[in-house]
This record gives structure tokens, C-alpha cells and sequence, in this order.
């Protein structure tokens, strides 16, 4: 049974929910289809904020859509394709009253405007915030605003299998966890919309089901990713389980110490200090501690104390909560042990700032696409305003395509897809071999964590290749040891781990490639940036299972603001 | 690490059986309890220890997840009898040797931890959960809010929708209609919203026989919400503005 809709998104979060708004309200045939029921989606976790040039803050009257559009390509250390950037920065505000509108509950300034609190590498105190919940708190009306539209949803589906022809997408393949049984939607446009590949790391704060697959999929599919070497570290996330600790806390004032009490970062950034970009910071911390200044060896200080308790409360209530029940330490009194942790990917599906990959009728948009307003390095602030744009953006840009483009009425490339993947199922429950999907897993996100972190080099990284290339060759040799289909979570698993060796391998081999260190991605034996050689994108283009990815280069857009030396 | 210099919460490991209802409709005939032994540091969640269960011990065992920092909402469950996020429970921290784990009572099992929550999401729709204004004529930027308001919308807006509320409510239990704790503290939560502009229509829903009347003030739902959440407080609020609402149309055809 092959069901029929114009309009497949892939993935309930803020990205995926805001296409599927946008075209239900335009009154398309539009079905969400995702892992986990939307409020339950990794964007609930984005805890500081969502940059906007509204210049409501005092400090922030003078703010622009350019000059947030300066950060934000500075911020990306000049990687960012500038087009994107500007489109945007520009909507930021109007989407951001939309969501006002649609009844997110913004905290306010005294005058009753939306509150904006400064974040890291802005020159404007512009990151518009609901206490430290503003992911949960813009999932949450977005859910609403489907709830009224009637957009249908289902979830407690994974998808893995693209279905396409020579010329275009034409479906989906997903199973669905509840009965065990395959599931294949025919589409007319496809969005996926199914975050990051945080999972592939050890030491993430993403959520568990962030596993990438949505990415691997469309790659395995022919469709290229983008700049993959690049990966953002949160400076601040909790020691041990890498819970994430908001920027909106040094935006609130927070200092960093290391364990002789100095405020390191007036060493590596002294104007900037707490608030400069994510990756100078982590790298920072994880200097700090490399060399012995660090507690333990693993960690160094959040320190709030000084901002008093009404203040912590108000402002960051959450975060308090988190480290109280996770590590027993009252922020109000005591410094937060942190340490950097993977958190965000840069790179992804391929993608114009239409959102439109290579592929016709394929979209994707927000943690899993690569647009690319983030470049080398995303702004703190900036991801939740990615995902909501571009979200809009491409659910637009669908409603256009289906307007101008006729069905492709290929259900025989659907039906194709659903019988490759029963035949994938089949063969992985049929297996009998000696390998754990457990194991494996484990054993590709330590070393990701160990080797492709902060700091890289050629002998590490090639090492992590050949650590995925034999996870590789004995993943052919699992056995899944649960056979019943029915809400089989090794199963679900044994599916995400192929996936997640296939972008961990692109991670790795980007970062062998790019001989040059440019925002998030630092090699040791390349310690500069490198415009002359790598001013350009990297694409992965899948070849065989036992082969390593295509790489070829792509040009950055860059409209008005030429590369130059970045500081803080 | 802690505070407190004690450097023992991830070294030292502690023994704890594990035992969890497990019951698949399709091939089970009833619930059956299945135990688990588990050696953890103490720092370790329940989550952490499912987790440990189903990759070392019985991947047979289902159940639902995500942020494993309690916002998701996916993992309510009933701990030591007791309503609780896995994640946000430690087994080291309950004072009992044998932990008791049961899937959210009174939603239909899918299957082991993982139920139908599709009667408490057919609540909240029930309660028109999403802001009411009038979009044709919306404000060229944002709505003006007091920060007074916000901080009480706050008080509400935190529900992460995990069900626990709703599965401990003993109204809930005898009525299958009644809207429950949660739909009823969103309704209330967009009634005192200052943008929202259908208050008249959210009380009337709140009026209805299946409505804030049927709250036994119990407080189980403030005890169950893992998020600090006083549904009865909203109930409360609920009854109030109804009063006022009546005493003005009253007055109105006096």
C-alpha cells in the first residue's frame, strides 16, 4: 500500500513544522511524517534564544539586518554563502512577529516588547529569548498553530529510504515502529527536515535520536552533502553528560575560570572575553585545560554567582534546574563544572537559500541542511533562526514547485524503494552474524569524540578513517539478537548506525582534506586559514559502502563583505 | 566534582534490581513483571540504566526518549509507584534496592514503557490549544505584553506534554471525557493571555460538563507534573473567571 500526498516533510521539528504550516495554509496536500511526535523534537532543547535586529534592547537601537548579517558571515569565518545570509537576516524580524503572533510567550522588557539579551560574536544585544526555554517554547506554539491549521502528522515512523527516479524525488520509505511494518509514501516534493548527527559523537548535547539519518539517507541517494567537516563544540555543556548549559548564561553576565580563578579568556579574546563565537571560546577551555589548568583534567568554571539569585531565576531557571539535578551544584551559589561538548552541525544536505537541493522536488532545511548561513562556525542564536526561516522559505518555494511542476506518477520508483528497503530489513533481521549494533555504535562515537574534537591532525584523523572503514566491514557481520518487529529499538538502531558510519566518514574525511584551520575546524598541522586553497565549500557525494566519498568544491556566494582577518 | 569534593558519584557503583512491567498486546496475554540486575555509578539515570539494560541484557525492551534533560517529555513514567522522567531520576537516589518500573497507567501500552498518549493530545485539542487573535488585523511588530503577564502565562507554558498529569488524575480514571489537568491549565494559560482573543469561548469550553467542575481537587496532577506545574492553580483561576463571567452577563440582563 503506497499512500499518496503532494507534500512529504520529513520530521516534526520547527523547520519541518513551519513547511508544513506554510503549505497546509496554502492548501496543499502536506503530511508531516516523523520519529517522535513534534513537542517532542530535539528543538525543544534550544535553550538561549533566537537572534533578530528588532532593537528593542537599549544598546541595541541602532541594530540592522546588515550588520547581523556582518556577524553572522564573520562568525562563519567567511564560509557562509553571503546570499543566504542576507535573506536570512532580513526576514528574522517578520518571522519573529509571526511567531510573536502565533502566541510564543517572548519574555519582555518593561515597556512590553520582546526582551533581547547580548550573545556571543554580535555586535547588538539581539538574541530575543523566552527565559532559557525559547526552543521549547517556539516548538510549542508552532505545534499549536498545526493543531488549529489541521496539519496532518504522524510519527513513531523512522525514515530511511528515499524513493526517486533519474529526474526527481518521488517518495519515501519509513518503518514504523509501532507495528514493525514498512511504510511508503509517494510525493510530489519532499522536505527533509530531521536535525543534526550529534549522536555520532560521544560527547554531544543533542538529543538521543539524533542520529543524522535523514542526512544519510538523501546521501546515499545521490544527493550531495556539504561542508561536513565543520562542526560546532558548546563551550558550556555539563561535565560528564554533556547536558547543554546556554550562552544566554555568559550573555546574562557569566564568567568562565579556570582552576587558578583567572577569567582565561581575556587571553584569547580580550574584547569579547565570555561573549566571542562558540568555537574561540571552546578552543579556549579546552587549551585551558590540555594545559593542566582545568579541574580534574576534564573541566573548568561556569561561573553565575555574582549574578544573584532573582536574576538566575528569572533568567535562566532552566539551566539552574538541569545542573541541580544532574550534578547536585546550585548555580546560584556555586560555579558550573563545563567542558566543550559536539552540539551543532554546520554541514548538511546541500541546499540553496531556497532551500532546493541538487535534486529536483528535494528540499531541506534547518539542522540538517547546509543552505549556508553558518559557514565555518554558527553564531549562538542563530539556529533556531535558521530552522524558523528557512523552514517558511522552503515550504514557499514547495508551494511554488507544485504549482509550475506536473506529478511525476512514478509509483513504480516508489514502489521500487519500498522493496529495497523491506529487502534491507529482511536481510538485517535474517543475519546471524557475530557483531553488536550497540558495540559499534559505541565504539565510532568515542572515537569521533576522541580524535575529530576541537583540536585535529592528519595521523588523528587518519586513524579515524580507518576506524570507520573496519566499523564499516563489520557492520556487514551484525547481528540484531531481537527478531520481533514490533517497537524493536535494536532494530531502529542497527538502521541509524548505518547512517551515522556514512557522516561520520564525511566528517572525518573533510577535515583531512581542508589543510587549513577556519572556524570550527582547527587543525594543529594547519594553523591558519588558508583563502587562497580552501575559500570554497567542500561536497560529499556517496560512492559505495566500502569506498570513501567523493570530494569535490563548490564556490562561496559572497555578495558584499570580503574575507578578512577575524578578531574578537 | 560535587560541591562537597566528593569524587564518588561516578566512580563508585552501587547494585539495584530493576524491575519492569513488560507486556506486548500483540503476542502477551497480560502484564508480566521481568527483573533486571544492574550495577551503576551513582550519578547514573534511570534512563541511563534502561539503556544499559536493553544493550547488555534484553533488547527486547521498548520504550520512548529524546533530550534525556527532561523537556522532551517522552519518558514519563511510574517510578517506585510514583509519576517521574526517567531521565530525571536517579536509582541511587530512591532509597530502595528494587526499583519498580510500570509504562503511564490508564493510556493503552503499545508496547512495554511506550503507550498511546493519543487520548491526552485529543484533550488538549479539545481545549483549542493555540493563540486566538485577530489575524487580519495583527500589529505591524509585536503584540505589547507586561512582563507581569508573561511571567503568569511562565507558570504554564513550561508543560512538556509527558502525560503524567493526565494518567494520575483520578477523574481521568472514572471519566474518559473529563479534559484533565493539562488541557485545562493550557486553556487557562491562553485565557490569561492578553493577546488571545476568544476568553469567552475558552470558558465555555472550561464550563462544559466535562470541564473544570469535575476536578476532585486531589492535587495528584500537581504532584505527578516532573516540571512544577500547579495545574490546580489554573483550574482555580478557571472557576473564577467563569464566576466573573456569569455575574457579568447577569448584570448585563439585569
Amino acid at each position: 500500500m503506497i499512500q499518496k500526498h503532494q507534500f512529504i516533510v520529513v520530521g516534526g521539528g520547527i523547520a519541518g513544522l513551519g513547511a508544513a504550516i506554510e503549505a497546509k495554509e496554502a492548501g496543499l496536500d502536506v503530511l508531516v511524517v516523523s520519529l517522535t511526535h513534534p513537542v517532542r523534537s530535539h528543538s525543544t532543547c534550544a535553550q538561549g534564544g533566537i537572534n533578530a535586529p528588532l532593537g528593542n534592547h537599549p544598546e541595541g537601537h541602532d541594530d540592522t539586518w546588515e550588520k547581523h548579517a556582518y556577524d553572522t558571515v564573520k562568525g562563519s569565518d567567511f564560509l557562509a554563502d553571503q546570499d543566504a545570509v542576507e535573506l536570512m537576516c532580513k526576514e528574522a524580524a517578520p518571522r519573529i512577529y509571526e511567531l510573536e503572533h502565533w502566541g510564543v510567550p517572548f519574555s519582555r522588557f518593561d515597556d512590553g516588547r520582546i526582551a533581547q539579551r547580548p550573545f556571543g560574536g554580535a555586535a547588538f544585544p539581539r538574541t530575543c529569548y523566552a527565559a532559557d526555554k525559547t526552543g521549547h517554547l517556539i516548538m510549542h506554539a508552532l505545534y499549536q498553530r498545526a493543531v488549529k491549521l489541521g496539519v496532518p502528522i504522524v510519527y513513531d515512523r523512522l525514515v530511511f529510504k528515499l524513493a526517486r527516479n533519474d529526474e526527481r524525488v518521488t517518495g519515501i520509505v519509513a518503518l514504523n515502529l509501532i507495528t514493525g511494518d514498512l511504510e511508503a509514501y509517494e510525493a510530489d516534493a519532499v522536505m527533509i527536515a530531521t536535525g543534526g548527527y550529534g549522536r555520532v559523537y560521544a560527547n554531544t548535547t543533542n538529543s538521543i535520536n539524533n542520529t543524522g539519518l535523514g542526512m544519510a539517507m538523501v546521501y546515499k541517494a545521490g544527493v550531495p552533502l556539504q561542508d561536513m567537516e565543520f562542526v560546532q563544540f558548546h563551550p558550556t555543556t555539563l561535565v560528564g553528560t554533556n547536558i547543554l548549559m546556554t550562552e544566554g548564561a555568559r550573555g546574562e553576565g557569566g564568567y568562565l575560570r579556570n582552576k587558578l580563578g583567572e577569567r582565561f579568556m581575556k587571553k584569547y579574546a580580550p574584547e569579547k572575553m565570555e561573549l566571542a563565537p562558540r568555537d574561540i571560546v571552546a578552543r579556549a577551555i579546552w587549551t585551558e585545560i590540555m594545559e593542566g589548568r582545568g579541574f580534574d583534567g576534564q573541566y573548568v568554571h561556569l561561573d553565575l554567582t555574582h549574578l544573584g539569585k532573582d536574576h538566575i531565576m528569572e533568567r535562566l531557571p532552566q539551566i539552574r534546574e538541569l545542573a541541580l539535578n544532574f550534578l547536585g551544584i546550585d548555580m546560584i551559589y556555586d560555579p558550573i563544572p563545563i567542558q566543550p561538548g559536539q552540539h551543532y552541525s554546520m554541514g548538511g544536505i546541500a541546499a540553496n537559500k531556497h532551500t532546493e537541493t541538487p535534486l529536483k522536488g528535494l528540499y531541506a532545511a534547518g539542522e540538517c541542511s547546509c543552505v549556508s548561513v553558518h559557514g565555518a562556525n554558527r553564531l549562538g542564536g542563530n539556529s533556531l533562526l535558521e530552522t524558523a526561516v528557512f523552514g517558511k522559505v522552503g515550504g514557499k518555494k514547495v508551494i511554488e514547485f507544485l504549482q509550475n511542476t506536473p506529478p511525476h506518477n512514478d509509483t513504480a520508483s516508489v514502489e521500487k524503494a519500498l522493496e529495497e528497503a523491506k529487502t534491507q530489513i529482511e536481510h538485517l533481521l535474517s543475519k546471524d552474524g557475530d557483531e553488536d549494533v550497540f558495540e559499534l555504535t559505541k565504539e565510532l562515537r568515542e572515537i569521533m569524540k576522541a580524535k575529530t574534537f576541537v583540536f585535529r591532525n592528519e595521523k588523528d584523523l587518519q586513524e579515524v578513517i580507518d576506524k570507520i572503514h573496519e566499523l564499516k566491514q563489520r557492520y556487514k557481520n551484525i547481528r540484531i539478537k531481537t527478531k520481533d518487529r514490533h517497537y524493536n529499538l535494536e532494530l531502529e538502531r542497527a538502521i541509524s548506525l548505518e547512517g551515522m558510519l556514512l557522516i561520520a566518514e564525511t566528517i572525518a574525511a573533510g577535515a583531512l582534506y581542508r589543510k587549513e584551520s577556519r572556524g570550527a575546524h582547527f587543525r594543529t598541522d594547519y594553523p591558519e586559514r588558508d583563502d587562497e586553497k580552501f575559500l570554497h565549500h567542500s561536497m560529499f557525494y556517496y560512492k559505495k559502502w566500502d569506498e570513501p566519498p567523493e570530494i569535490k568544491q563548490k564556490e562561496v556566494v559572497i555578495t558584499r563583505w570580503q574575507p578578512v582577518e577575524r578578531k574578537y | 566534582m560535587s560541591k562537597n569534593g566528593e569524587n564518588d558519584h561516578l566512580t563508585r557503583i552501587y547494585d539495584f534490581t530493576i524491575k519492569i512491567k513488560r507486556f506486548d498486546p500483540t503476542t502477551d496475554e497480560a502484564p508480566y513483571w521481568k527483573e533486571y540486575k544492574v550495577s551503576i555509578p551513582k550519578a547514573t539515570t534511570l534512563l541511563d540504566t534502561l539503556f544499559k539494560i536493553i544493550e547488555e541484557q534484553d533488547s527486547t525492551l521498548a520504550m520512548r526518549y529524546n533530550c534525556r534533560s527532561a523537556v522532551c517529555g517522552s519518558d514519563a513514567m511510574l517510578i517506585n509507584g510514583k509519576y517521574a522522567l526517567a531521565c530525571q531520576t536517579k536509582p541511587a537516589e530512591l532509597g530502595t534496592s528494587t526499583i519498580t518500573v510500570e509504562p503511564l497507567p490508564y493510556l493503552p501500552v503499545i508496547k512495554d514503557l511506550v503507550v498511546n498518549m493519543d487520548p491526552f493530545f485529543e484533550k488538549l485539542r479539545a481545549i483549542k490549544p493555540y493563540l486566538i487573535t485577530d489575524e487580519d488585523n495583527w500589529p505591524e511588530k509585536e503584540f505589547l505584553q507586561s512582563p507581569a503577564i508573561q511571567k503568569r502565562i511562565d507558570d504554564f507554558s513550561g508543560c512538556i506534554a509527558c502525560g503524567s498529569c493526565y494518567s494520575s488524575c483520578v477523574t481521568v480514571w472514572t471519566d474518559k471525557n473529563y479534559l484533565g489537568p493539562a488541557a485545562l491549565a493550557q486553556a487557562f494559560r491562553f485565557v490569561i493571555d492578553n493577546r488571545d482573543t476568544a476568553t469567552k469561548e475558552r470558558l465555555e469550553i472550561a464550563d462544559s460538563e466535562d470541564g473544570v467542575y469535575r476536578c476532585h481537587t486531589s492535587f495528584n496532577c500537581v504532584e505527578a507534573c516532573p516540571k512544577g506545574i500547579q495545574p490546580t492553580d489554573a483550574i482555580q483561576g478557571l472557576k473564577r473567571k467563569i464566576a466573573v463571567q456569569k455575574i457579568k452577563s447577569l448584570l448585563r440582563l439585569g
